[in-house]
């Protein structure tokens, strides 16, 4: 790949109200190269009704040495969890 | 016996084409870009299967395959632009982008045809024309407006091939009988259409319309340039030479 293409990371939603979800990335030089490339590599087996994609330098990540500071202290508030709570018998998809 | 042969010539563009394309499966310039290719020539064999089987149940003692893969470069009727070189990337770009906006014109009219096969065949490849045409004219734009060596190589692509762009608007005896029976396209009425859709895309490129008017011709009464030939010999070469086998 020549220096003038970067890498885009592909996010597909596979219904109306559902989150896109990442399944991962195409080269290209721009936008409208990264939606067809996103949808030739991505969506041929009618996976998809919208597509995302977001230059992957664009993206922010943590890092792994945050997962201290970041993860562990919530191991230990078990009471975060929905668990300790009766569901009443009517509601469903929770 | 005419609609055989109008459907004939539909389904003989989009079989050779896609051979065509099919020839950049492990060539393409990027790994996105090969995929996206085949995925097209895919479409076009999809395309090529409706309009045969149809060609082959009206004819009713051949197979799809059979017209496939038996008969010679001289009764196949596909438009010659289709059978024309690969050549680089820009070649088949420009190829790509001539044929399928005139054949998004062309799917789109015979939409309304009589023919209840037809017009559902038709309706089918409009939707995927539309991508091809997306693709093709992207970047057609990114390579005339790219740098000047990309620039031109596809404006001598664009004159290289421009010649048998005459082809799609002609209309012979079978093309005015369809016409009148309500079943085909008047080819010749999509040129304005045509004109201006392309004009508008060349000009987004920086590229220039070609003067030469010196069309080609044949693919009608079966005759075609020597590449025909070649890409027959590939493509009939198994089942002519192993006639029985099964896929």
């Amino acid at each position: 790949m020549s220096e003038t293409t970067n890498v885009w990371e592909v996010f597909i939603q596979s219904k109306n109200g559902l989150a896109h979800k990442h399944v991962g990335n195409v080269h290209a030089a721009d936008k409208e190269m990264a939606l067809q490339n996103a949808r030739d590599v991505y969506t041929r087996r009618n996976e998809g009704s919208c597509i995302w994609v977001v230059k992957t330098i664009n993206i922010v990540s943590s890092e792994s040495e945050d997962g201290e500071s970041f993860f562990n202290p919530s191991n230990d508030k078990m009471y975060r969890h929905p668990t300790f709570y009766n569901m009443p018998d009517g509601a469903k998809n929770i | 016996m005419s609609v055989i042969n109008y459907t004939l010539r539909i389904g003989d563009s989009s079989l050779i084409l896609g051979q065509r394309l099919s020839d950049w499966c492990t060539n393409g310039p990027t790994l996105e870009e090969d995929i996206a290719l085949t995925n097209i020539s895919l479409d076009l064999f999809g395309q090529a299967n409706g309009f045969l089987e149809y060609a082959a149940k009206l004819n009713g003692t051949k197979s799809a395959d059979d017209l496939a893969f038996k008969r010679d470069s001289n009764q196949f009727f596909n438009l010659l632009i289709t059978e024309q070189e690969n050549g680089h990337f820009g070649d088949t770009i420009v190829r790509q982008f001539l044929y399928s906006s005139f054949f998004l014109l062309f799917y789109t009219e015979l939409a309304k045809s009589k023919d209840a096969t037809l017009s559902a065949l038709a309706a089918k490849s409009v939707k995927e024309i539309k991508y091809h045409l997306r693709h093709s004219e992207s970047w057609l734009i990114r390579l005339g407006d790219g740098t000047v060596e990309s620039n031109k190589k596809v404006q001598d692509a664009i004159n290289n091939i421009w010649d048998f762009t005459g082809e799609f608007f002609e209309m012979d005896e079978i093309d005015n009988q369809m016409l009148n029976e309500g079943i085909g396209v008047n080819n010749a009425k999509l040129k304005f259409l045509w004109d201006d859709l392309v004009n508008k895309t060349l000009e987004k490129a920086n590229l220039n319309y070609p003067n030469n008017t010196n069309m080609k011709t044949g693919s009608k009464t079966g005759v075609h340039t020597n590449y025909l030939y070649t890409v027959l010999k590939e493509m009939q070469y198994l089942p002519r030479k192993y006639p029985d086998a099964k896929w």
